[in-house]
């Protein structure tokens, strides 16, 4: 997730393995550009390049344009109109507090106040350091829980404001872990 | 997999697996023992897959004493008491059952026949303890049509779904009936579309049948974007075969062979079921051509939303499907007649596709004898916000709001005071207690300000401030607003600007004036639903609650005490003994002062937590 992608795909000869999925993924869709529907399957292919960059840059979103065969334009136009795309890099921790309203009514912005709060950046914003970000989601389905909070996929309910140091040292043990790992290596 | 081709082949598969179901039910006697574990979205949090893994390893291990099978199953509805384990034949029904109770369930219960009392639901009114489902206060008011399968299989496996007898309604009328009749018969329910609107199903149906178009499409609306509900998940969780065949009745009535689920991104437990469910159906045939033989031909295929309210919209929903920016188009035309790449098409959302196959299977007529006289079926309400029994409830339209709140959720956390019933989402209404009796349809809760919306029902008590709720819901609506229209973009901004204003206590007697003229303009001149109805929760707290926005504009203050720039903290002298632990557990530690001392808050520093209260043992610290 979040590599930073500097190589132009463009040409098709860079090895970035993402990059690699996401063209065998274009090529699964068999898109024919002369077909005026080709564009239905735009939106499912930026969910899954945005699961594998972690954000939609501009020279992705410029690769797809020209798979569709359709205009730059028409694809950032489309990523700027829904709110689950991004093209900016969140945080490693990705922290969603969920801010629906049955959350709303347990008090789920004093938890999200609490995270800003603590980490030091407002909800859309990422540290400095690139390791947390902070967004607010509407309903994930799991009122009976409410208020949760989502951090990289993880759900956490019934949480209190009170929790928050906590849950955050205890995620950010766990990346200082992989990171080591990932040195080591 | 077996292709079925036939009803024959269709009825033996149900004859080779309702066993099964029938021992769930009750029905059938067995010596097997069946354990059902609820694994959906709250309950997976909570390890429901654990427990079931737990379950299955005790099982083998056990294989020569007893024959067990433990699935995951969808949602049950309680999630107040969640995960829940069912164990059947017995139909015995265990509370909040933490992956090391597993052990103990399966040990005492499953070998031995005890009952491990200590998991049983207590009921809070006789303080009895309750073996069954059935007997629980919860459950014993609801009536199960949309849901009659959440809980009851697992949505993972479609000879579960087989079992209960699914697929046979689809099988009869592709044999035997026109897709006239089947309208007919539609019409004959009185089925209203439980999205939103309550617009008759039949009606939709028979529109886009009597446009003639070689191409024609089937959406299904699982966009569930009202905040803070999940009617929809939980069917799709739980029960993804039902909208399955839903659809497919849908598509031969009105002559259409492509279908597409329109599902939120933000469920990928729902998107995972439902993918496997389509991928098993045309496994089995009910997919694809020549569907059992009938020559009838229909297919779906899923696409994913991303995060846009408005998309919740027919219209809009159809222009995303097309991949294109989530914007209304201006109606009409109606999608019945150019909707998907301007070919005719219904939209109809999850919980109305789900009631489809349950009438063809009992008839019209049995349908049409549940509700009300304008309002017929069934209703899924997400019950939550400060009630006890958090949860998916299915009631028979008519059913009153104190019978829902009071009786099946169990009444106000806390023993606090209920306030109002917020449903409708942000579309709708604030309900208060004097609607308490009010029997729920779609006219009666249209006629005190809210609407039945898609089954979002949220409880507020006497600490939720309405002027913010109504903010709550306006900042939600700027944000969601697509800007196409003045109104809709610049006029809810506006409201939202006096709402804050009167929250943080600025406010002044104009403003009212102001929100009560806006609310109107806006309602009458938004292009589309979202923008008509974002008046809704403004315009019913201005009617039901002026004496709270009066408090907040005059007196300066919040009657809720919610409103945090109307609130401070004091510490009162006489009270506090110095014993330090306010100030050692303000977050910002603005409080100041030595052991022994009285100590005193920084107002200007407090970010109004209220942890200095909680934690004072001496009542010294104060609230006003
Ligand atoms: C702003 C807005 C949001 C909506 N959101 C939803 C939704 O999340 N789910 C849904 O089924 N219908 C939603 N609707 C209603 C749909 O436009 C449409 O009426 C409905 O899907 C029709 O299905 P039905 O006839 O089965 O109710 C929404 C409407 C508006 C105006
Ligand atoms: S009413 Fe609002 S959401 Fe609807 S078209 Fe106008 S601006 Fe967009
Ligand atoms: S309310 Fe919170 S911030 Fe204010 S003084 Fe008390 S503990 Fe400190
Ligand atoms: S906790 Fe109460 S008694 Fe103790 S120092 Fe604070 S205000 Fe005084
Ligand atoms: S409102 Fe937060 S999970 Fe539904």
């Amino acid at each position: 997730m979040n590599t930073i992608v500097t190589q132009s795909p463009c040409c098709g000869e860079t090895t970035n393995p993402q990059f690699q999925k996401l063209n065998a993924y274009l090529d699964t869709l068999a898109i024919d550009q002369k077909d005026p529907r080709r564009k239905d399957k735009l939106i499912m292919t930026l969910h899954y390049a945005q699961s594998l960059f972690g954000y939609l840059p501009e020279i992705i979103q410029i690769y797809i344009a020209q798979r569709f065969g359709i205009s730059h334009a028409d694809v950032s136009g489309v990523i700027s109109f829904y709110n689950f795309f991004t093209v900016t890099p969140k945080g490693k921790i990705q922290v969603n507090v969920c801010m629906g309203t049955a959350c709303y009514v347990n008090g789920a912005d004093k938890v999200l106040r609490e995270f800003e709060r603590v980490l030091g950046i407002q909800t859309g914003e990422v540290t400095s350091d690139q390791k947390f970000s902070i967004e607010s989601l509407r309903c994930v389905g799991a009122c009976g829980l409410a208020p949760v909070v989502t951090i990289n996929g993880k759900v956490f309910g019934k949480v209190k404001p009170e929790q928050v140091p906590d849950i955050i040292e205890k995620f950010l043990i766990e990346e200082t872990k992989i990171e080591a790992e990932v040195i080591n290596a | 997999m077996p292709e079925i081709k036939t009803q024959e082949a269709l009825r033996s598969a149900f004859l080779q697996h309702q066993a099964v179901i029938g021992s769930r039910l009750g029905i059938e006697n067995s010596n097997n023992c069946s354990i059902l574990v609820c694994g959906g979205t709250g309950c997976h949090a909570s390890e429901g897959e654990a427990i079931v893994a737990e379950f299955q390893r005790l099982a083998a291990l056990h294989k020569k004493e007893k024959i067990v099978e433990a699935t995951i199953s969808g949602c049950f509805g309680f999630c107040e008491k969640g995960p829940i384990v069912k164990v059947f034949p017995e139909n015995v029904f265990y509370v909040q059952v933490k992956k090391s109770d597993v052990e103990e369930i399966f040990e005492k219960h499953i070998l031995k026949g005890e009952i491990v009392q200590r998991l049983l639901y207590v009921d809070p009114a006789t303080k009895l303890k309750i073996e069954t489902s059935e007997e629980i206060p919860f459950y014993k008011r609801q009536q199960r049509v949309a849901l009659r399968n959440c809980g009851l299989i697992n949505p993972e496996v479609i000879e579960e779904y087989i079992a209960t007898k699914g697929y046979q309604a689809l099988a009869k009328i592709l044999s035997e009936t026109k897709p006239e009749e089947v309208i007919a018969e539609m019409e004959a329910s009185g089925l209203r579309g439980r999205g939103g609107a309550g617009f008759l199903t039949s009606k939709k149906w028979a529109y886009a049948r009597g446009y003639h178009n070689e191409e024609k499409f089937v959406i299904c609306n699982a966009d569930e974007g009202d905040p803070g509900a999940f009617m929809d998940r939980s069917i799709m969780e739980g029960d993804s075969h039902s909208v399955i065949e839903g659809m497919i009745i849908a598509g031969y009535a009105i002559g259409a062979h492509q279908g597409y689920v329109y599902i939120r991104a933000e469920y990928p437990l729902a998107v995972q079921r439902l993918e496997t469910a389509i991928q098993q159906a045309r496994a089995y045939g009910f997919l694809g051509k020549n569907i059992l033989q009938s020559g009838f031909d229909f297919d779906i295929a899923v696409r994913l939303g991303a995060g846009a309210f408005v998309c919740g919209e027919e219209t809009a929903l159809i222009n995303s499907l097309e991949g294109k920016r989530g914007e209304p188009r201006t109606k009409p035309p109606f999608p019945a007649e150019s909707g998907l790449w301007n070919k005719p098409t219904i939209v109809n959302n999850v919980e109305t596709l789900a009631n489809i196959p349950a009438i063809f299977q009992h008839g019209s007529e049995w349908f049409n004898q549940i509700g009300t006289d304008t309002s017929k079926g069934t209703k899924v309400f997400a019950l939550a916000g400060k009630i006890n029994n958090v949860g998916l409830v299915e009631v028979p339209m008519g059913t009153t709001l104190r019978e829902i709140i009071f009786d099946i959720g169990g009444g106000i956390k806390n023993g606090a005071q209920f306030k109002a019933a917020q449903t409708g989402g942000p579309s709708g209404g604030c309900i208060p207690a004097q609607y308490l009796d009010t029997p729920i349809d779609y006219e009666s809760l249209a006629s005190i300000g809210s609407m039945m919306g898609s089954g979002g029902m949220i409880i507020m008590d006497e600490h939720d401030c309405m002027v913010n709720l109504a903010r709550f819901y306006l900042e939600f609506i700027v944000e969601e607003s697509c800007g196409r229209c003045a109104p809709c973009r610049l006029g809810n901004k506006r409201m939202l600007e006096i709402l804050t204003r009167i929250t943080d206590g600025l406010g002044c007697a104009e403003d009212l004036k102001e929100l009560q003229s806006l609310a109107e303009i806006i309602m009458d001149t938004s292009l589309c639903g979202l923008g008509q109805s974002s008046p809704n929760p403004v315009l019913s707290t201005l009617k039901y609650f002026m004496d709270e926005y009066e408090a907040h504009i005059f007196d300066k203050s919040c009657p809720a005490g919610s409103c945090t720039k109307l609130l401070h903290y004091d510490i009162v002298p006489e009270k506090c003994i110095g014993c330090t632990a306010c100030a050692r557990n303000c977050p910002v530690n603005c409080i100041s002062g030595s052991v022994k001392q009285v100590h005193t808050i920084d107002q200007s520093k407090c970010i109004k937590c209220g942890a200095c209260q909680t934690r004072c043992k001496f009542g010294a610290v104060i609230r006003h």
